[in-house]
């Protein structure tokens, strides 16, 4: 089983974000595994988050601000690795970075580091010969989004070379926004659910422990971001406290529902 | 092993192909065949967006075509370019800076000088050719909402006229930075019935706007059409910005045979997105007497780290929707561009210019801050024509590009944009106080 696999096998899993390099990025993510987080996702600092709100764009800003580089995210990565053997690691960020030294290069420091998958956001089914390919090649996922706007005719192809879980962002705007219709969130696991043999995860504006324990009940995965990187932010190096604690009342309600 | 969706045995369903596989290829003896049917111009261009807006632009794509099969479309496009924007712009041939520039070259040297007058058109500039031609597809589509991106706010501008034209209600984003810059044209926008958003992300100029732009638009696909102003961003926007400016061309073809009985030997535009320049390059793509210039914005000099050169100075990367020339670092973030015209300090460019550049068809060259000051000059002074800072970049390429071609030549540059709204720039940095 992949270490996906496994965190999903239990039931609904916690996947948690934070921006590399914003705040102690080791310590941080120790404390989402710590508070029971099932899926890391650590975010790539990027000059031009296009598809992110302002949490996490400062996120990105005060990371980048900082002098975090690619080559230090993925030794914060090998470094969780060494540390959290068991726990699946994804990296989340813009082509750019991703493809700036080229698609091969990046898969391979990121199998190098223990990375599990990957989710690029600007790169959609239509634009994904190189980066998906690559890193099938080094046996990671791709992991793709799907949206509300992601119709009957196009999930085919976005499921099409998806491994690892299938993120669906349930509203249609930029991560932290306000929270979707639970009915709409069922609705739409339920269509993902019925053409995808990967578990799904559901995220965009998920802050609380209520809103992930709805969730969990129809999803395979709750992904919790902007909300922990506002603990960044508010507590700076006294944030791993916070972070575990918030993960531990989100891990409770997701797991709740197994 | 895990699960690939599509790969492996024992899935109990079908694997589905991604899109049309890419199969066409531009015939080699066209300039003029891309983008191909995925829309990429060599390995640039594309579609590189969030998943939410990707089902919004082949929707755009699909509505551009039938638009383009549709005489009404056009009829109707050309109707307002006549009677709104003031088209066709003239011809101009300008007496004293051919004669100035035949004084400086050698003996036998300096072409004819023409001048595309695009700051004569509505607005000002070049910028109203594609919102006219966009603001008529966000009817067809049935969009109730405009939105744009705007820097020194001529895109903006125009976009907020056509919007006041047809009674849209109209967004206008632009960096916190420019905003305080450019208080003429914010105050211009908000009396065509504007709203003008800032935007305090990132750098607070041109980019950060399209970032804020971009991340209204995906929260409101379904009733938003968002006027792109340059010839960039995911396909098809490079194309269709592209068709619309290529009015310009067009025209100039026709104005030159009528003056001339030929065309012209050498076209110079400046590229900042580059769609002016494409606009008239476009209908001379496939005549090889016709050679081409393209204009970067040096700055402060290619060698300094204050420029907005991508071709000269960046390297292929993808940011807002497609595959470019970019100014980044070694781990691909996107560097600050910086020129005195406002228009052209973006670190990036139309994915069409990259491969025109890496095809060899048409050459670019980087003109520095204080180069394009002194051609603003010459030009107010020798042809009584206050050029947009824009525009006085191409007319910087002149010294030069005049020694080299011999008398009997014709060469066109197009004034894409009038300099009213630089004189408080120029007026700075000449140390005048106004």
């Amino acid at each position: 089983m992949t270490r996906f696999e496994t965190a999903f096998a239990k039931g609904p899993a916690l996947v948690c974000f934070i921006t590399a390099g914003d705040g102690d990025t080791a310590a941080n993510l120790d404390a989402l595994v710590a508070g029971g987080a099932d899926v890391i996702e650590l975010g790539m600092p990027f000059t031009d988050p296009m598809a992110d709100g302002p949490a996490i764009q400062e996120a990105n800003i005060r990371a980048l601000e900082a002098g975090t580089k690619t080559a230090d995210v993925l030794r914060m990565a090998s470094e969780f690795r060494v540390r959290h053997p068991q726990v699946p690691l994804v990296l989340m960020g813009y082509a750019n970075t991703m493809v700036a030294r080229g698609a091969e290069w990046f898969a391979e420091k990121s199998a190098e580091a223990g990375v599990d998958g990957v989710i690029c956001v600007d790169i959609p089914p239509e634009e994904d010969a190189e980066l998906g390919p690559a890193l099938r090649g080094k046996g990671l996922s791709l992991i793709r989004l799907a949206t509300p706007t992601t119709d009957a005719e196009r999930l085919p192809a976005v499921l099409n070379g998806s491994s690892g879980f299938l993120y669906y962002v349930s509203v249609a705007g930029v991560t932290g926004m306000q929270q979707a219709a639970q009915g709409s969130i069922e609705d739409a696991v339920a269509r993902l659910k019925a053409a995808s043999t990967i578990p799904v995860a559901v995220g965009f504006g998920v802050r609380t422990p209520e809103q992930a324990s709805q969730i969990a009940k129809v999803a395979d995965g709750v992904v919790v971001g902007s909300a922990l990187v506002d603990l960044v932010k508010q507590h700076g190096t006294e944030a791993p406290d916070h972070l575990r604690a918030l993960t531990s009342a989100l891990a409770e309600a997701v797991h709740a529902e197994r | 092993m895990q699960t690939i969706i599509g790969e492996g045995a024992g899935l109990g369903r079908r694997a589905l192909p991604i899109a049309p596989i890419m199969t066409t290829h531009a015939p080699v003896n066209s300039f003029r065949a891309l983008p191909d049917e995925t829309g990429h111009f060599g390995q640039f261009g594309g579609r590189y967006v969030a998943e939410t807006l990707m089902p919004l632009i082949l929707d755009l794509e699909t509505e551009y075509r039938k638009a383009q099969q549709d005489p009404a479309f056009w009829a109707e496009f050309d109707a307002l370019m006549k009677d709104f924007v003031g088209r066709p712009s003239p011809l101009y041939f300008a007496p004293r800076m051919t004669e100035h520039f035949r004084g400086l070259a050698p003996a036998g040297k300096g072409p004819k000088i023409y001048f595309k007058r695009e700051e004569l058109n509505h607005t000002g500039a070049h910028k109203i050719n594609n919102c006219i031609g966009q603001i008529l597809l966000a009817i067809r589509m049935g969009k109730k909402k405009i939105i744009a991106e705007t820097g020194a706010g001529q895109h903006g501008v125009a976009t907020a006229t056509v919007a006041a034209r047809f009674g849209l209600p109209c967004k206008i984003f632009m960096g916190a930075k420019d905003i305080e810059r450019q208080k003429p044209n914010v105050f211009r926008m908000k009396l065509l019935g504007a709203e003008v958003v800032s935007c305090e992300s990132g750098s607070q100029s041109l980019k950060d706007s399209m970032n804020d732009a971009l991340r209204h638009w995906v929260a409101n696909v379904h009733d938003t059409f968002y006027i792109i102003g340059t010839a960039a961003g995911p396909h098809p926007y490079p194309e269709l910005v592209r068709d619309f400016q290529s009015i310009i061309g067009k025209e100039t073809r026709e104005q030159i045979m009528e003056k001339e009985g030929r065309l012209p030997d050498m076209l110079v535009a400046a590229v900042g997105g580059g769609s002016n320049a494409i606009g008239l390059f476009h209908p001379f793509l496939d005549d090889p007497e016709v050679a081409m210039t393209g204009i970067e914005a040096g700055g402060h000099g290619v060698e300094t780290d204050k420029h907005a050169a991508s071709l000269t100075g960046g390297k292929p990367g993808i940011l807002h929707g497609n595959k470019t020339y970019l100014l980044q670092d070694e781990d691909g973030q996107i560097t600050e561009a910086h020129s005195i015209s406002a228009g052209l300090d973006y670190p990036g460019l139309g994915p069409e210019h990259s491969w025109l550049h890496e095809s060899g068809r048409v050459n670019y060259v980087p003109i520095t801050d204080s180069e394009a000051l002194e051609a603003f000059q010459l030009c107010c002074e020798l042809e009584g024509i206050i050029p947009a800072l824009e525009s006085a970049h191409a007319l910087a390429a002149l010294p030069q590009l005049t020694a080299e071609m011999d008398a009997d030549k014709l060469l066109v540059v197009n004034v894409s944009g009038r300099g009213d709204k630089d004189i408080f720039t120029v007026a700075e940095a000449l140390g005048v106080e106004l």
